[in-house]
Formats: C-alpha cells, sequence, structure tokens
C-alpha cells in the first residue's frame, strides 16, 4: 500500500492547519458563510439537511486495517457512531460539529487520510476496480497509476475551479467493476505487444443526463498518462460551459462538439504539454509501483467439505476468484436485509480491521456498491472469517444479489434530493428476504437515487429507481436494462412513476415477471430483459394498463 | 399573472456550530422544535423578520422561510422535505421525533 512520505505528511498537515484558521476565522465572524463555504467545500464539509457532513476520500477504494480504525474513530468520537460508504469510495459522517473537523481531519491525516476535493469544481477522488491487485482475471494492478493521478490532481493549480467537477476511474480488468464509462475520465489498464497503456474513454456521466463515455485513444502508452490526462482536463476547462450548471460537465461538452473535434483538440494540447513532463513523473510512478507490492502470501490448504449450508451461500455469493488458486477476495456485505445500505458502526468497522489484520494481510477496499473487501484471504480461513463476521451481524450473503443495492443517502439526510432511498432499499431488501427467492433471482442490481444527481447510479442498475418530487408527493421512476459494467447501458425508463407506499410491490412485480419469462435459471434478469425487450415487465409494472390494453 | 396568496411562514436555518434545524421563535431566540416556531401570516412581517434572522451570521446559516399550514397543534410541515427536517432521518431514531420530550 501506499505510504505517505514527508512530502505527504506535511502538506497534509499544513492544509488541516489552514482549514482549522478558516473554521476559527467563520467562528469568531471575520468570515462570511460566503466567503467560508467555498473553502469548507474545499475540504469535504458539506451542511446537509440535519447538520454539517463530512465526505473523507479513500483514495482507490484501498484502507489499511489502521486506516479503517481511525474511520472507526471519527464515528464514534465525532458522530452517532457509524459512518456511510458511498458510490465514489468514500466515507460521510453525517453528524459532525463544524468546530470538530479540524480535529477530525488531524486525527485522519495520522494514518494518510484526508478529505481534500471531495467536494467542489475539482477533480474528485481518483476512484478504482475494488478488487484491484486481488481478482484473478486482471491484466494490471490499477491502484499506481491511480496514486499518480491523486498526487498530481491534488492542489493542481489549473484544475481548482474547473465548470463542474470532474471524476476519474481506472480499471485494470476487462470485466469493469469500476463503471469506467460512467466517468468524466475512464481508464482501462492493458498490455498490448508487451507495452502497458489505456484506453482512454472521456465524457462518461450520469445525472440528468446520462451518457456512456467514448472512446478517445484505443491505447495510451502509460509514459503519456499525465500529459494526456492533464490535455483533457485543460481542453475541459476551456471548452466546458459555465453558464449552465447543467450542461457544465464534460459529457455535455463531448456531446456538444463531438468526438472527433474534442480529440484533435486534447491530441494539440498533448502536443503542447508532453515536452513539458521530463519523465520525473515515471520516476514517481516507479517509486509508487514498488509500494504496491503483492503480500507475502502464506500457502493455504484446500476447504475440507463444508456441511453448514449457510457458509456455502455465503462462500458462493461473497467470495471472488482470486490471482491464488489457495486465496479468496471476500466482500462484506454492508446490506443486511432492512438495514441502511453501506452504513457501518464503529465496531464493525474495527472488527472488519482485525479480521483483515488476521487473515488478510491487514488490508481492506471499499467498492462503490457500498461493501467492504478483504482482498486476499487463504481459503483455509474462510470459515473463521465467515464465523467473525456472522457474530457482527456482517455475514449476509448476499453481494450481487437484489437485495445489495446501492442507494444515496437521499432526503433522510442529503440536502438537494428530491425524495428519500434509503428506506425504499431496506423495504425492498426486506420483502425480498420474505419472500425466500433471492438466491433463486441470482444476479440483479437495484439501484436508488434520491435525485436526479444519481447519486446513487439509478441509470446503471438492471433495475433503476429514481426519487422525485411531483407536486409536494414522494413519486418513483423506474427505469429498466441498465448496465454498468464493460457492456455499459443506460437503462429505459418504464412508465409512470409509482408512490412511496406502491414502489415496493412495483418492484415485487417486476422480479416475479423475471422468474415467470426467463429461459433458464442461468438466464439473468438483464439478460433476460436483453432478450426480450420491455414489454413484459411493463405489463407487470402496470398491469391495468396491460388488462386495459388486451 | 396574478401572484399567489401568501401562505404561513416560519423562519428557519440552521446552527452555525452544530449544524441542527432551527427555528426563530417569537422571542427572537433559535428553538429546536417546529411547534415552539413564530408563525407568520403576513408577508412583510415575515419578510422583515427574515432579514433579521439573516443579519445573525454567527448563529445560523441558511436563513429561510419554510411554509406551514396551521393545525390544532401548532404549525406542521407544508412539504415532506420540511417534515424531514423537522423530525430527522426516517431510517434511524437520531432525530427529533426520537428525543425524550
Ligand atoms: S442523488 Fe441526489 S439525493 Fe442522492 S446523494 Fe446525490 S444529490 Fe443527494
Amino acid at each position: 500500500m501506499y505510504q505517505y512520505n514527508d512530502f505527504d505528511t506535511a502538506f497534509l498537515a499544513t492544509r488541516n492547519a489552514q482549514f482549522r484558521a478558516q473554521v476559527e476565522r467563520r467562528l469568531d465572524g471575520s468570515l462570511t458563510e460566503d466567503e467560508f463555504k467555498p473553502l469548507r467545500l474545499m475540504n469535504g464539509v458539506y451542511l446537509q439537511l440535519h447538520a454539517y457532513m463530512l465526505r473523507v476520500a479513500i483514495p482507490y477504494g484501498t484502507l489499511s486495517a489502521d486506516q479503517m480504525r481511525v474511520l472507526a474513530d471519527l464515528a464514534e468520537r465525532w458522530d452517532k457512531g457509524y459512518g456511510h460508504f458511498t458510490t465514489r469510495q468514500n466515507i460521510q459522517y453525517n453528524w459532525p460539529k463544524l468546530s470538530d473537523i479540524p480535529d477530525m481531519l488531524d486525527h485522519l491525516g495520522t494514518v494518510g487520510l484526508h478529505a481534500i476535493q471531495t467536494s467542489g469544481n475539482t477533480i474528485r477522488n481518483v476512484t478504482a476496480d475494488h478488487f484491484a491487485g486481488a481478482a484473478a482475471d486482471e491484466v494490471l494492478d490499477p491502484r499506481p497509476y491511480a496514486e499518480l493521478l491523486r498526487q498530481w490532481s491534488t492542489d493542481h493549480p489549473e484544475f481548482q475551479f474547473l465548470p463542474r467537477k470532474f471524476k476519474i476511474a481506472v480499471t485494470g480488468s476487462p470485466n469493469d467493476r469500476a463503471v469506467v464509462r460512467a466517468h468524466d475520465i475512464g481508464l482501462v489498464a492493458k498490455i498490448v505487444d508487451g507495452k502497458v497503456g489505456f484506453e482512454v474513454i472521456i465524457g462518461g456521466g450520469l445525472g440528468r443526463t446520462p451518457m456512456i463515455g467514448k472512446t478517445v485513444r484505443d491505447f495510451l502508452p502509460v509514459e503519456d498518462l499525465l500529459p494526456y490526462c492533464e490535455a483533457i482536463v485543460s481542453v475541459y476547462n476551456r471548452l466546458g460551459r459555465r453558464d449552465n450548471k447543467y450542461k457544465a460537465r464534460i459529457k455535455i461538452t463531448v456531446h456538444e462538439n463531438g468526438l472527433d473535434e474534442m480529440r484533435d483538440r486534447i491530441e494539440a494540447r498533448f502536443a503542447e504539454l508532453r515536452p513539458l513532463f521530463d519523465g520525473i513523473d515515471q520516476q514517481m510512478l516507479e517509486d509508487i509501483r514498488a509500494q504496491f507490492t503483492l503480500p507475502a502470501f502464506r500457502p493455504s490448504s484446500s476447504l475440507p467439505p463444508l456441511v453448514d449450508p449457510a457458509l456455502q451461500a455465503w462462500i458462493d455469493t461473497n467470495t471472488t476468484a482470486h490471482k491464488r488458486d489457495d486465496h479468496a477476495i471476500v466482500t462484506i456485505s454492508i446490506k443486511t436485509h432492512g438495514e441502511t445500505p453501506g452504513d457501518a458502526t464503529a465496531q464493525q468497522m474495527r472488527l472488519m480491521a482485525d479480521i483483515a489484520d488476521k487473515h488478510a494481510y491487514g488490508e481492506l477496499r471499499i467498492s462503490h456498491e457500498q461493501n467492504v473487501i478483504l482482498p486476499h484471504v487463504r481459503r483455509a480461513d474462510l470459515p473463521a472469517v465467515y464465523a467473525a463476521l456472522r457474530n457482527a451481524g456482517l455475514g449476509t450473503a448476499n453481494v450481487g444479489l437484489a437485495s445489495d443495492i446501492i442507494a444515496c443517502p437521499g432526503m433522510d439526510y442529503c440536502a438537494l434530493a428530491t425524495a428519500r432511498s434509503i428506506p425504499v432499499a431496506q423495504q425492498i431488501a426486506k420483502r425480498i428476504d420474505e419472500m425466500g427467492i433471492e438466491h433463486d433471482i441470482g444476479a440483479l442490481k437495484i439501484k436508488i437515487s434520491g435525485c436526479i444527481n444519481a447519486c446513487g447510479h439509478h441509470h446503471v442498475g438492471h433495475i433503476g429507481i429514481l426519487g422525485l418530487d411531483r407536486a409536494g408527493v414522494e413519486n418513483y421512476q423506474i427505469t429498466l436494462g441498465g448496465d454498468g459494467s464493460e457492456t455499459a447501458s443506460i437503462g429505459e425508463r418504464a412508465g409512470p412513476g409509482f408512490a412511496y407506499d406502491q414502489v415496493v410491490p412495483a418492484i415485487e412485480r417486476l422480479i416475479l415477471a423475471y422468474l415467470e419469462h426467463r429461459a433458464d435459471a442461468s438466464e439473468t434478469f438483464l439478460a433476460a430483459y436483453r432478450r426480450l425487450g420491455a414489454a413484459p415487465f411493463k405489463a407487470a409494472l402496470y398491469p391495468q394498463e396491460a388488462a386495459n390494453a388486451a | 399573472m396574478s401572484r399567489r396568496p401568501f401562505t404561513p411562514k416560519v423562519v428557519t436555518a440552521n446552527l452555525l456550530v452544530e449544524g441542527d434545524v432551527v427555528y426563530l421563535s417569537a422571542a427572537d431566540a433559535w428553538v429546536p422544535h417546529l411547534s415552539q416556531a413564530e408563525v407568520f401570516e403576513d408577508e412583510a412581517v415575515a419578510e422583515a423578520r427574515l432579514l433579521d434572522a439573516a443579519r445573525q451570521t454567527e448563529v445560523v446559516v441558511g436563513v429561510y422561510l419554510a411554509d406551514v399550514t396551521l393545525g390544532p397543534d401548532g404549525p406542521q410541515p407544508s412539504h415532506f422535505r420540511e417534515a424531514f427536517r423537522a423530525s430527522g432521518p426516517t431510517n434511524y431514531p437520531h432525530g427529533k421525533a426520537h428525543e425524550v420530550a
């Protein structure tokens, strides 16, 4: 894992001292709210519905056990005992006092964590495949490149006031778990003819105008990574619209100018910038790479035949193939049926840190799907890991299934929300559990956003749910057939929205229709939707209309 | 075009330090419960009180007028957003709805 050097540590300490002074000046009246707001946003501090919210970056989703313990400390000492893992591999604290936030940031700084650029019109936390460094299908570990991008983008003087926020995601696997096609820049690391490089995708994004990103370069050699990304952001900084917040993201810049025009401008800017990068970035990359070595794996015997069906179900559902046959990747579900998706208590965080130390070489990851990953677990240790998790209420075997729902904070917390998301997710998960059909349904991604900003990625949910305010009442629009993977697509709106108390029955009808119409148990919801089209699903959602039409 | 008739309002904000949702009372204090808020049925008075309140920049942030309806138990939020602000999140027993009175 990347260890902060003296420069990083000093930079963070200076930045935290600066913010502490800004908070003091706000509290003593020397700074107005208008002056203070952009400063607090640059340090991840929002004012939400009920309180301030502190958003802490977890760069490319990678955490050490000690870092996880510090996240637990923050939850316990300055919040209400829990934190919320988000779809951008961040953690949010929902209840800090403004006057406590400088202390929280200092405590984070002791383990090299921070909240810089988790808000504002800057380059945000660089995200990555949550199985990075561990997955059997991985070509390259994307994290050294993500770390290089983090260092380049942090406090980049030219990019502190972009037209709008800017998000970069990196994967090193052909199976895209980082939703790279829904980011401002998506990078797919690959090796071609023995050379390391990237497919570069630009202009993806969700929100009000969802777009699947477009490939601007099939293969960018690794030594060109920073100048090329700088060229993209620089062109966007010049060309991106500042007159209309809703048209300010690069996806609109690409859409309005066309990919060819964007490519020409990016290449021209790249030609100017390339000579300025004289190789120091590549030296830095070498230093960073040296810090992402694999742990000293201890060989593992294979598992004896299992007699506990609950353990077997958990292994089947919550583990993924590791680079090594004798290890597995464990996904800890933070989606217990009926609980808030992505919320973990301080005790749970500490327990996960302890398990990581004992069984996973001290490493953890946070997924954009709001779960926690133990990237390297000896197969022989799986029963012990499961037992420890289950005792802490973390043993739910539902990863990738219908109750593994992404839900943004919605109107329970978020000042921008138009409706709630969390209770809808809680009720769907509970209902699916009651019906006892979750494992029969198989792979199904339900994603819920509490407003058009789409932090809950509803556009790329196989079933997407968008909470809206229709004439002062919560109303939920359903989209079908979205996909955030390497076969990315934007979900299609099914029809009129549903009232708050009608949305769970509507989802139930959809799922039952899928079970009725699928070719066989191996055909997933998404595959069935792609084969059959929307008609049978719409008929299930709107039975009255279907009956009238018949 | 005719203007929409003025509907009853309260002044609301968040506390600068704690971030808590508060309402302006008739005694000019920032109070935690909507039931304690002063209700304005006259637009000019509401606007004047809003301006006064907005000057208290060292105590509160984000001051605005929120719509309420008047019922037997005092002011009630007109919109569900204000209802959640008044009672707290619905996924945990954190909010004011769960406080011991
Ligand atoms: S989608 Fe909307 S409601 Fe949900 S977190 Fe984002 S801004 Fe808030």
